[in-house]
């Protein structure tokens, strides 16, 4: 299933801020099912990495303890018009998602 | 030792559980395709201690004012907490969040490089009113700081 993902620049003090949003159930592993009294097996996002102009600047490990949809935000500097900013993400069932921008004119 | 025997008894017990539960649900996927250096260790740890030991390998720390927690002091959402973190400590190589009352206390870690700022946001849940703790490695050494959150609802149980 594909699952969306959203990523926004701004420019915030002293650099640029990278906003990503996934549309994600970010599973605990933890609850229980009311009707099967199963366990809801764990599924969320472990791995998320930034690249500017495809090189790496940042990669986040995550862990079941961040938010269902999870939010992410990392600063950087020295961005210029036109640079391009992707995020890749995966989780612990496999899936993966991948959003990219470009930083536009201030 | 018996120290490590048991550490991967332990280990391969609940593997098998977990393999079991998703065998039950009729869930279970054929490439189960783990992040390489995710660091799994670290995340399973039950303390603080633990998961700084097992992310940093030195539970060595020095508190610091320079890193800055912006988050609220009482949360009504536990399930979505948001957590800002601003440093301008130099050389900034990683961010760590961890909720001290949680099940698993790493929620989660931030490696940094190249033009990267000391600067990460995001939500996280915390099952209770607890401590979170950021662990900012810079320089090759930790410094810590800390933010008391009272969540009225939790945000764990579902």
């Amino acid at each position: 299933m594909a699952r969306q993902t959203k990523i926004r620049t701004r420019s915030a003090d002293g650099g640029t801020e990278i906003l990503v949003l996934v549309s994600h159930p970010m599973e605990t592993g933890q609850r229980i099912n009311r009707d099967t009294k199963e366990k809801i097996p764990a599924h969320f996002i472990q791995k998320m990495v930034f690249t500017l102009n495809g090189n790496e600047i940042a990669s986040a490990d995550l862990g079941v303890a961040v938010s269902r949809d999870p939010l992410m935000g990392v600063r950087f500097r020295g961005a210029r018009p036109g640079d391009t900013v992707q995020v890749t993400w995966s989780d612990n069932m496999g899936e993966s998602g991948s959003v990219e921008t470009t930083i536009g004119a201030r | 030792m018996t120290n490590v025997h048991r550490r991967l008894f332990l280990k391969k017990t609940l593997a098998a559980g977990v393999v079991a539960i998703a065998a039950g649900a009729g869930l279970l996927r054929p490439a189960r395709v783990l992040a390489a250096e995710w660091p799994k260790d670290a995340f399973a740890s039950q303390s603080v201690e633990d998961a700084l030991k097992n992310l940093f390998g030195t539970t060595q720390a020095s508190g610091s004012g320079s890193i800055k927690i912006r988050a609220p002091l009482q949360a009504e959402n536990g399930a979505v907490v948001p957590i800002a973190v601003d440093t301008n400590l130099s050389n900034v190589q990683s961010i760590t969040i961890l909720v001290e009352k949680n099940p698993q206390p790493l929620a989660a870690s931030l490696n940094l490089s190249g033009p990267a700022a000391g600067y990460f946001q995001t939500r996280v849940k915390m099952g209770q009113s607890s401590n979170v703790h950021v662990a900012v490695k810079a320089g090759g050494k930790i410094y810590t700081a800390s933010h008391h959150i009272k969540v009225t609802v939790g945000g764990c149980g579902g």
